[in-house]
């Protein structure tokens, strides 16, 4: 099931693979600004949440179990760029959900800073947050949260009706997104007259409606079969190729989070314990608990060419990309008969690899313990 | 914890103490010369009910707001709910009327029983399918053969102008208390004593205030139609999936597109359901209402009753049974019906989008001019009518001749067996005794709270001087309950047991659901004429449903678990039966009493209509005689004697639930 699962796709590999201009390079050379920025966010409940927190104290999570308090989320420190995909992964009950929604102020956070655009996020007034919701932000919900009473074309067109965009512009972009999440000719069908997959589109059609600048989705697949799920995950990826928002993704599968992230975040009980990008992920866990998530990851389909080559840049045959999977180059460099070079997207040749390297990664696939 | 054995003792010695006072206290106080002790003296009532006289007679000679009277502001209410009323009252019934009284003239005549009769059935068609038309369609094509039509469409007026009003009025307040929970706090008693007051007992400042007539009828109406509509909007609105919420604020709903465009739409499924209920109290009030001057079918009930005229009553009543039952499927159609499908043919003209209004329009046209001419496609021709009365009236003559003897046996068994020696019981108790009785019972199950609730309301209770009668009350509907559940909990457990059963037990408590609690009085009298045990069958009769519903469905509800678990131990049918499915069956089954003892205390001033002495007859009289004080204060005492009884099984049987790990203990 696991190998089921990971076999690489196509889609996936040209997202990977395509071409120097890709931004899923691990060692961007110009680093562009966080959309959204987040200081010390702290989401207590419990009777004496905010007194826990006076004069920027950090209780720990033993204070807070004496005092009666939940610690949602705690002391979150962390900067989504522009144009990435920054997942935030945790199993349940960990707070993701929680963070998303003060990331949004959905929840109100207990105590922090939030900078979006250079705007004070938690200073602005509701008005303004309406305002920065209706034009800037977009969320798709884990239960689609498709209003029943509207079909597919109103519920697209719902988010510009409300800001009181004319009718007939509303319909034109509404059919528009509608057809770009390929749903052309069910515009006059009713949520529940369609499958959980195509309800999620909808709900994706409708986030993008008002072209966001921020894109939350919280656990969108979740609720999907897993052979939806990972068709909608090819989806989601061909429309982040066409569209380029900067998405906070939440999601409880390792798995998935590998699949679409740029960069992930884990969170237990509140905090959050590692942010790095999946391959730094499956080479430096910084705890225990990350390592666990690891241990039983194909590794053959996350570690790239680069993190494994050796320095040495003498070496002969058909080159290799140095962000090229390890899973898609086993086979060329196990049947050559010396190491490949490797190049970057400059095709400077930057170092080489050989058959231990590869049989390394290959050996230690999966849970070998 | 208590030591059981120990607190079960003492539990024994107070029955056998309360049983003993009961037989002896009278003697004994008489002997001792305490005979406050039994019968409160009446120089101890505190005055409430004239004290709330003059408020009322304050309120509406002299109260004023500015330089309005408050009076002046009633009355230009009752203006405003006539208007739309008389416009639907003509419709239906008298034709569109210029001036009043003899010189009024007809501009327009009422819709012919055609086009009501087909629309109804157009309605039943779009709502569900071709049955339901045919069903609905029959029953008003009843009312207009047997004679009912101008009195069935009265009240059918009336309903079409409460509902709307309630379910509105009862919409706005539902979402204001989701809003802000300090409301709903404030809102959730006042509901409660709502729909426990008799509606007699506000039937009289109503009157006061708003003119005799059908608009006081049309209020009393709405207002208790109100509270369920306004319970229901509150969980509508609280079951709306969170990430919908989430979703509206995301959009960047304002405050009133989430109240509209998002809330109140997603919440529609369940916004029906209580129109339906809002429709059904309607018509049962409605019914009621008509004594005080909205004429309709309960009027001719009544009236009948009045005159003894066995078939006439009959007749009426089986039209408001009718009626009921048209209107009831008719709205259940409405609400369940999904409306929330695509349609193929999106570009097709309004005419062939809209057949059924298109074919009623026509009927309508058609019907009017060709009614100039033949009047009987106006109105259904008297001579066409047809007349049940005289077999009810030898059905009943035939009864009393030949089975007299029987009928009168039943009376006086349960005469002497259970309603005396109740009767003797409960006013035989001196007061004190059993004001200590209850608190020590509130105390033992829902701890000092429910405790100091029924000290207080009964000290009430006792201080207005309605002891004796309230005492007479909790006998009737306590023998009324007895028999309710001795009859209805059997039957709701085989209903569950047996599928065939089930199913019939399920039409017959939907359609006796449906029913004004006026009709269930007339077949009684007929039977065993006026009285404490006719006033009992008649509670019985319209108490009985909740006992058979909430014990079949606490004994299918059971885990199907648990019976296997049974069976593999070898129970026997028997065995299963009474140590698995009653004792998990239980907290249902009181849930089920609690719900009967309520319906029954409902009932209870209908049945001052036979001629009992309790509370009831109380309300009834405060209403003949105008006493706003005296009316109130009966209908609380019946209030309280509901809230007490409420309370005390609803907290037993979570103490139930509790033990069986059904629900979580409080902590």
């Amino acid at each position: 099931m696991r190998r089921a699962v990971f076999n690489l796709d196509e889609e996936a590999q040209i997202v990977s693979t395509s071409g120097c201009e890709n931004k899923q390079m691990t060692n961007a050379p110009v680093k562009p600004l966080p959309k959204i920025s987040c200081k010390n966010i702290w989401k207590l409940y419990g009777a004496k949440a905010s007194s826990l927190l006076d004069n920027g104290k950090k209780p720990d999570l033993e204070t807070l179990r004496k005092s009666g308090v939940i610690g949602a989320v705690r002391d979150v420190n962390i900067d989504i760029m522009e144009g990435e995909i920054f997942v935030i992964m945790g199993l349940s009950g960990s707070g993701k959900s929680t963070l998303v929604r003060c990331l949004s102020r959905l929840v109100e956070p207990t105590a922090g800073e939030m900078q979006f655009d250079g705007i004070d996020l938690l200073k602005a007034s509701s008005s303004e947050m309406i305002e920065i919701r209706r034009r800037k932000m977009g969320m798709v919900f884990q239960q689609f949260a498709l209003l029943p009473h509207l079909s597919v074309l109103q519920n697209v067109a719902f988010p510009l009706d409300i800001q009181g965009v004319s009718k007939k512009n509303a319909i034109d972009r509404a059919l528009d997104v509608i057809e770009l999440v390929g749903l052309k000719g069910r515009e006059n069908y009713y949520p529940r007259e369609l499958s959980g997959g195509q309800q999620q589109r909808v709900g994706i059609a409708r986030s993008l409606a008002v072209e966001p600048e921020l894109w939350f989705l919280d656990e969108p697949f979740s609720a999907l079969d897993p052979l939806i799920r990972r068709e909608m995950q090819d989806e989601f990826l061909r429309l982040q190729q066409l569209l380029q928002k900067t998405i906070v993704f939440i999601t409880h599968d390792f798995d998935e989070a590998l699949r679409l992230a740029d960069r992930i975040a884990i969170m237990k009980d509140g905090e959050i314990i590692q942010v790095a990008t999946p391959e730094n992920l499956l080479l430096n866990p910084a705890t225990d608990y990350v390592a666990e998530f690891t241990r039983h990851v194909p590794r053959d389909k996350v570690l790239t060419v680069g993190s494994i080559m050796s320095q040495m840049t003498h070496a002969s045959g058909n080159p290799v990309r140095n962000n090229a999977r390890i899973a898609d180059i086993a086979r060329s460099v196990l049947t050559a008969n010396h190491p490949l070079p490797v190049i970057d997207e400059n095709c400077k040749i930057v170092g080489s690899i050989g058959k231990n390297a590869v049989l390394d990664v290959l050996t230690t696939n999966g849970d070998m313990r | 914890m208590r030591k059981p054995a120990l607190s079960t003792l003492v539990w024994i010695g107070l029955c056998l103490i309360t049983l003993v006072l009961a037989q002896y206290g009278k003697t004994w106080s008489k002997s001792l010369d305490i005979g406050w002790i039994i019968k409160y003296p009446s120089w101890w009532v505190i005055p409430i009910k004239d004290n709330i006289s003059n408020g009322m007679k304050w309120l509406i000679e002299d109260a004023r707001i500015g330089s309005v009277f408050f009076i002046d502001i009633t009355r230009s209410i009752s203006w405003l709910i006539e208007q739309p009323y008389l416009l639907v009252k003509g419709f239906l019934s008298v034709g569109l009327l210029d001036g009043v009284g003899r010189n009024a003239t007809q501009i327009l005549p009422p819709l012919s029983w055609i086009v009501v009769i087909s629309g109804i059935s157009a309605l039943g068609h779009y709502a569900k399918d071709w049955k339901l038309a045919v069903l609905v369609g029959s029953c008003f094509l009843y009312l207009s053969v047997f004679g009912q039509w101008d009195s069935a469409m009265i009240t059918l007026a009336s309903v079409i102008i409460a509902v709307p009003l309630g379910a509105i009025g009862g919409l706005l307040l539902g979402i204001t208390a989701y809003k802000h929970p300090r409301f709903d706090r404030l809102l959730v008693p006042v509901l409660d004593l709502m729909q426990t007051i008799p509606i007699f007992a506000y039937l009289v400042p109503i009157l006061f205030m708003f003119g005799f007539g059908a608009v006081s009828a049309l209020v009393a109406t709405i207002i208790y139609a109100m509270p369920p509509m306004v319970r229901i909007t509150t969980l509508a609105l609280r079951n709306v999936p969170p990430e919908i919420c989430d979703f509206g604020v995301m959009a960047g709903c304002t405050e009133r597109q989430m109240t509209w465009k998002i809330l109140v739409p997603s919440a529609s499924q369940s916004l029906m359901l209580g129109v339906n209920q809002v429709i059904m109290l309607s018509l049962n009030m409605v019914i009621i209402a008509s004594m005080i001057g909205a004429g309709g079918l309960g009027f001719d009930v009544l009236a009948a009753l009045r005159r003894l005229d066995i078939g006439g009553g009959f007749e009426a009543g089986i039209a408001i049974v009718v009626l009921a039952i048209a209107i009831d499927r008719l709205s259940q159609a409405i609400a369940r019906k999904n409306t929330n499908t695509h349609r193929e043919h999106q570009d097709a003209s309004w005419l062939k989008q809209h057949p059924r209004s298109v074919i009623i329009i026509v009927i309508l046209l058609v019907t009017f001019f060709i009614g100039q001419l033949l009047p009987f496609l106006q109105t259904w021709p008297e001579a066409w009518t047809l007349t049940t009365g005289t077999i009810w009236n030898d059905t009943i003559k035939y009864l009393n001749i030949n089975h007299f003897d029987q009928f009168e046996a039943v009376k006086i068994f349960f005469l002497t067996y259970l309603l005396l020696p109740l009767k003797r019981f409960f006013l035989g108790l001196p007061w004190p005794w059993s004001i200590a009785m209850l608190i020590a019972l509130g105390w033992r199950i829902g701890g000092w709270k429910l405790a100091l609730l029924n000290g207080a309301l009964s000290v009430l209770i006792l201080v207005t001087g309605m002891w004796t009668k309230a005492m007479i009350t909790v006998y009737l509907c306590g023998a009324a309950v007895v028999v309710s559940s001795a009859i209805g909990i059997p039957i709701g457990i085989w209903a569950a047991l047996n599928t065939k059963v089930g199913r019939v037990v399920g039409v017959v408590i939907d359609t006796l659901q449906t029913l004004p609690s006026f009709v269930y009085l007339i077949p009684v009298v007929m039977l065993f004429r006026i009285g404490d045990f006719t006033a009992m069958v008649a509670i019985v009769l319209y108490a009985l449903t909740p006992a058979v519903r909430y014990a079949s469905h606490g004994i299918r509800n059971i885990k199907p678990e648990l019976i296997e678990a049974g069976i593999v131990s070898g129970c026997t049918p028997r065995q299963l039966l009474i140590r698995i499915r009653l004792p998990l069956a239980l907290p249902e089954i009181l849930l089920g009493i609690n719900q009967t003892i309520m319906l029954a205390l409902s009932m209870v001033v209908i049945t001052a209509l036979v001629g009992t002495r309790d509370l009831g007859q109380e309300v009834y009289i405060a209403l003949t005689k105008a006493d706003t004080g005296r009316g109130i204060v009966a209908g609380l005492a019946i209030a309280f004697i509901a809230i007490i009884a409420d309370r005390t099984i609803s907290a037993s049987a979570k103490h139930v639930r509790q033990r069986f790990g059904m629900e979580a203990a409080h902590g």
